[in-house]
C-alpha cells in the first residue's frame, strides 16, 4: 500500500468508527465529527421521574445522570438494554447508550419502591 | 409477546396441555373424579387487600368476598387453593401491612377447601424483604407434592429488583436434579419468569436462568399472577400461564400507553376479574385450565 491508499485507508476507518479527529489532506484540515455526547439530568423520587418525556437524536451518544431524592429506585430501557440501580440517594448513577432506532422507548423503575411503583416511567422520543 | 388463544392451543397439542378456557362447567362435564389420581386446584392471584380507589373498583372490599363464596359454591372442592401473590396492596406502614395480611390470612380461612398455598407478590414482600409475609404465611419459596405431581413455588418478588437470585437458582436446580424428567411438574412463581413485557416491569430480572432449568422437563407447566389477566405464552414446550386479578384488570400488553388499570364498568361489573381452575389428569400429564370470571352474581 502506498503512503497516499494508506491515508485513505485510515481517514476512512476514522470516518467508520464515528472517531472525532482531523487529518492534514493536501494543506486542508478535514474534522471527521462524531456526535457529541449529551449529558440530561434526571431525578426520582417515589412516584416520578423529573422528566415524563425527553428527546432524544438517533446517533447521539447519551450520559443520563440520575439521582434518586429519597430510596433506592432502578432505571431501566429494556429496548436498549441498559438499566443500572440508582441506589442512594444523593449518589449519581450514569448510565451511557447510543439510540439506533427512532421511534418512543419506554424508561422505567424496576426496583420496586412502593404504592405507585408502577408509576414510576417516562417516554423518551428519538427522532432522526 | 403473547400469542392467542388459537396459536395457545395449536403449540399447546405439542406440550399435552388441555385448554379449555372460557367453557364453563367443562371439567366436571369430562366426569372429573373418575380415576383417583386426577385432581383439580384453584389459582388465586392478585388480591391488593387494601386497595381503595372506588374509581377503579367500586367493591375493593367485596371482591375478595365474593371470589371466596364462588370457591365455595364449586359443585366439587378443589383439593387445594393455591394464592399467587400480591395478598395485599403495598403500604409503607408495617403494622398496617401486617393487618393486610392477618385480614386475607381470616378471611381466607373461610374457604370450605383448608388446603391452602400462599405466595408473596411485590406488593406483600419487597419493602421489607418477606418478613411479614412470612410471619403469616410461612416460607416464600417451597416445594410440595400432590398425588404424583411435583410442585415448586418460586420467590421472584422479595428482592425488590424482581430477582430469583443465585442462592434460590442452585436450591431449584438441585430440587430438579432428584425429578424424572419425564414427571409432571408445576411451577408457581408471582411475576413472570420470562421476558412478556420488560417495558411494564413484567418480567423476572434472571427469570432467564429458571426457564433454561425447567426447560429439561417435558411435563412441566408454570402459573403465575402480576398481570391482572389471563395470558398464555410458550417459551418452548413449556406453557405460562397467568391469571386474572381479584381487584382490578390492567391492559393487554402495550394496547394502551401506560399500565394503569383498566376502568370500572357498571355496565359490566367485575370484567375482567375472576379465579381459576386446573385440572390435572392422566397422572398429572395433562393440565386443563377452567376460567371463572366473576360477575355481579359470583363466578361465571
Amino acid at each position: 500500500m502506498n503512503p497516499a491508499s494508506r491515508r485513505r485507508a485510515f481517514l476512512g476507518a476514522t470516518l467508520a468508527l464515528g472517531l472525532t479527529g482531523s487529518l492534514a489532506l493536501g494543506g486542508v484540515s478535514l474534522v471527521a465529527a462524531a456526535p457529541k455526547e449529551r449529558v440530561i439530568k434526571l431525578t426520582v423520587k417515589r412516584f416520578e421521574y423529573s422528566k415524563k418525556e425527553i428527546e432524544l437524536k438517533l446517533g447521539q451518544p447519551v450520559v443520563i445522570e440520575i439521582t434518586s431524592q429519597d430510596v433506592p429506585h432502578g432505571f431501566s430501557v429494556p429496548d436498549f438494554k441498559v438499566r443500572a440501580d440508582v441506589v442512594l440517594p444523593g449518589k449519581m448513577t450514569r448510565v451511557r447508550f447510543t439510540p439506533d432506532r427512532t421511534g418512543t422507548f419506554i424508561y422505567l423503575c424496576d426496583i420496586f419502591c412502593g404504592t405507585d411503583h408502577e408509576k414510576v416511567e417516562g417516554r423518551f422520543i428519538v427522532r432522526a | 409477546m403473547g400469542i392467542d388463544r388459537r396459536e395457545f392451543m395449536r403449540l399447546a397439542g405439542i406440550g399435552g396441555v388441555v385448554f379449555a378456557s372460557g367453557l364453563p362447567g367443562w371439567a366436571r362435564a369430562q366426569g372429573y373424579g373418575a380415576s383417583a389420581d386426577e385432581f383439580f386446584f384453584v389459582q388465586l392471584s392478585d388480591l391488593h387487600w387494601g386497595f381503595s380507589d372506588p374509581k377503579v373498583n367500586p367493591d375493593f372490599a367485596g371482591t375478595l368476598k365474593k371470589a371466596i363464596v364462588a370457591v365455595n359454591g364449586l359443585s366439587q372442592q378443589p383439593d387445594f387453593v393455591v394464592f399467587t401473590g400480591d395478598l395485599t396492596h403495598s403500604t409503607d406502614d408495617p403494622r398496617e401491612r401486617r393487618r393486610r395480611l392477618g385480614q386475607v390470612k381470616e378471611m381466607a380461612a373461610e374457604l370450605k377447601v383448608k388446603d391452602l398455598k400462599f405466595m408473596p407478590g411485590e406488593h406483600d414482600a419487597a419493602l421489607d424483604n418477606g418478613k411479614a409475609f412470612q410471619e403469616f404465611f410461612g416460607a416464600t419459596r417451597y416445594t410440595f407434592d400432590h398425588k404424583g405431581v411435583h410442585f415448586i413455588a418460586l420467590d421472584n418478588v422479595s428482592d425488590p429488583a424482581a430477582a430469583l437470585g443465585d442462592e434460590q437458582l442452585a436450591w431449584l436446580a438441585a430440587d430438579l436434579a432428584r425429578r424424572d424428567r419425564k414427571a409432571p411438574i408445576v411451577v408457581l412463581a408471582h411475576r413472570p419468569l420470562f421476558d412478556l413485557l420488560p417495558q411494564w416491569d413484567w418480567a423476572t430480572r434472571d427469570g432467564a436462568k429458571a426457564v433454561e432449568l425447567l426447560m429439561p422437563f417435558e411435563h412441566l407447566t408454570v402459573f403465575y399472577g402480576h398481570i391482572h389477566q389471563e395470558n398464555h405464552h410458550m417459551t418452548g414446550h413449556i406453557a405460562h400461564h397467568s391469571a386474572m386479578s381479584l381487584m382490578f384488570p390492567l391492559p393487554a400488553p402495550l394496547s394502551q400507553p401506560k399500565r394503569t388499570p383498566l376502568p370500572w364498568d357498571p355496565g359490566q361489573p367485575y370484567r375482567g376479574l375472576g379465579f381459576r381452575e386446573v385440572e390435572l389428569e392422566d397422572k398429572g400429564l395433562k393440565v386443563a385450565i377452567e376460567e371463572r370470571p366473576l360477575s355481579s352474581r359470583g363466578a361465571a
